[in-house]
């Protein structure tokens, strides 16, 4: 008779298709639960976010170990939190001066009552909402360089390992993880409160938050360099920060005017690329491709930024999206409503001034009152230094040209412009453009 | 990615009438999904006897009204959801039937 059989034989082959299948469940858990346990356990770290980081990680790994031959706990995230607790304790209890950032939490939770053994039921979902909340305006705090918060932001909310942001950025993985310990560390060293800012701080802080996603998503949506003219996944990671933001911040009309541009922008992603790859533009796509339900929720949330703002001027997300809201409303590009566009684009100008902006506004009054009137524009903007190296404006000029029928002036901007861009499709099709003059 | 997932029954086992314990797991369940950015439009479905087949073939049109019989059917509710990969999709719908308390439901991706 055998008798010290395991119950569960020790998962040796990784390539038995159950435990790719446990293991893939269990990382699916994980990544599902990560931004809310990192959360969670900053509030106790004191707003060390490294830290908590590290106890999450140290979950994790018992999460891995023990769930494909456990099963996933009922509550996964209570399971990963009541862990990392434990961990951080034992630290305390041990008294080792080197995991002494450990037992400064351990000391925190000893002191509130909590031995990291409770069912964690009293952890409200609203509790939660603020605990991600604060995690979201620290990723995104202006002391830390754009490109710092964004792969902070998509690393600590997004669930996004540094070798998957790093693919989205097209940078060397060692690039992003660097950027990320040192935003760590600039977030420890100043003391930065884990917290949800309000008063005069609020709107600065909100803003950079909304930035943080805006810059994600264009980042995917016109891909800066490389290959591809697209990378969808930045997209829909932006897009879906931008639903849980204003999921927690219902009362900010801006957020749902970004939630809304965001929802609208996606639903075009499937149309706005050819069969090999190569850029569509807005007015050649197939709007049958376009897809409906997003429009629907983008829509929705611009109606809510609109109710919010009650009257008064909106802000640059919700004009950007109730422009992008005419295009969508527009079942054939014929029916697009250009001088309300022109009319917003006006307003965007004066809330948001950019030469970006006229180059869009002079592409609009093109549509509405002839391409002279946006080529009289794009002409004033030619002079602005800071679009001297933005391959768009000789793009927009060429076009204007064209439609002017001025071939030769329009290939010769086409051409300009194809040498300016450094995403591959785009030089492409300004190059085919500068062959054909159309 | 975006997956659908409809629960599907038999229509000769009744379903219990649900508890007020379950609606409210339900819309704990909803609320949260919706906050995730997960769950992008839900929705019932009319019971099975009242659906009408439409069918062309051969150049005719035939109108077939209820009740068939098919061994299980859609019952109850779908929803639709967005996420990274299929894993994610299955971990909300194991949610979902925790929240209900049993029952199948069915996951296809959707484009």
């Amino acid at each position: 008779m055998i008798v010290d059989v395991p119950q569960r034989p020790p998962l040796r082959d990784v390539h038995d298709h159950a435990v790719v299948e446990a293991r893939t469940a269990v990382e699916a858990v994980i990544r599902l639960e990560s931004a809310r346990l990192i959360a969670g356990l900053a509030r106790f770290a004191d707003g060390d976010i490294g830290l908590a980081e590290e106890l999450a990680q140290d979950a994790v790994v018992a999460a891995l170990e023990q769930w494909p031959q456990d099963g996933v706990p009922r509550n996964p995230g209570a399971w990963l939190m009541t862990v990392a607790k434990r961990r951080a304790i034992d630290q305390f209890r041990r008294g080792r001066d080197l995991e002494r950032k450990y037992a400064e939490i351990g000391r925190a939770l000893a002191a509130a009552g909590d031995d990291g053994t409770a069912e964690f039921d009293w952890v409200t979902a609203d509790d939660i909402d603020d605990d991600l909340l604060r995690l979201i305006f620290t990723a995104c705090h202006p002391m830390l360089s754009v490109p710092a918060r964004t792969a902070l932001t998509l690393r600590l909310l997004g669930g996004l390992t540094t070798a998957e942001i790093a693919r989205g950025y097209l940078v060397p993985e060692a690039t992003i993880a660097q950027r990320i310990v040192r935003a760590k560390k600039t977030l420890a060293a100043a003391r930065v409160p884990f917290e949800t800012p309000d008063g005069l701080q609020r709107a600065e802080r909100l803003g950079s938050v909304l930035e943080v996603i805006y810059l994600i998503y264009n980042e995917g949506y016109a891909a800066t360099a490389g290959a591809d003219w697209m990378r969808p996944d930045l997209c829909y990671e932006a897009l879906r920060l931008a639903r849980v933001l204003a999921g927690m911040l219902p009362g900010e009309a801006e957020v749902h005017g970004l939630a809304a541009l965001l929802e609208i922008q996606s639903s075009r992603l499937a149309a706005r690329v050819g069969p090999a790859g190569e850029p569509v533009l807005l007015l050649d796509q197939d709007r049958s491709r376009w897809d409906r339900l997003l429009i629907h929720r983008g829509l929705a949330a611009l109606a809510r930024a609109e109710d919010l703002c009650s009257g008064a001027v909106p802000g640059p997300y919700t004009l950007q999206a109730a422009i992008a809201a005419c295009h969508a409303r527009a079942v054939v590009a014929a029916d697009t409503d250009w001088e309300q566009i022109t009319s917003l684009y006006s307003v965007l100008a004066e809330v948001a001034p950019s030469p970006v902006v006229e180059l869009n506004r002079a592409v609009a009054m093109s549509m509405a009152f002839g391409p002279q009137a946006g080529l009289d524009l794009v002409d004033q903007l030619a002079a602005e230094p800071a679009l001297r190296n933005y391959h768009l404006l000789p793009s927009v000029r060429g076009d204007l040209l064209a439609r002017l029928g001025r071939e030769a002036e329009a290939r010769a901007e086409f051409q300009h412009a194809s040498e300016m861009t450094l995403n591959a499709a785009e030089r492409e099709l300004t190059a085919r453009r500068a062959r054909t003059g159309r | 990615m975006r997956f659908l997932g409809y629960t599907l029954g038999d229509p000769t086992t009744p379903i219990p009438p649900p508890s007020p314990d379950m609606f409210a797991r339900m819309d704990e369940l909803v609320a949260e999904a919706t906050k995730a950015g997960v769950l992008v439009a839900t929705g019932g479905v009319g019971p099975f006897e009242e659906a009408t087949k439409v069918r062309y073939s051969d150049g005719e049109f035939t109108v077939i009204d209820g009740p068939y019989t098919e061994a299980k059917e859609l019952v109850g509710g779908w929803a639709l959801m967005e996420v990274r990969d299929k894993a994610e999709a299955i971990e909300w719908t194991k949610r979902y039937l925790a929240a209900a308390g049993g029952g199948e439901s069915t996951l296809r991706e959707v484009f």
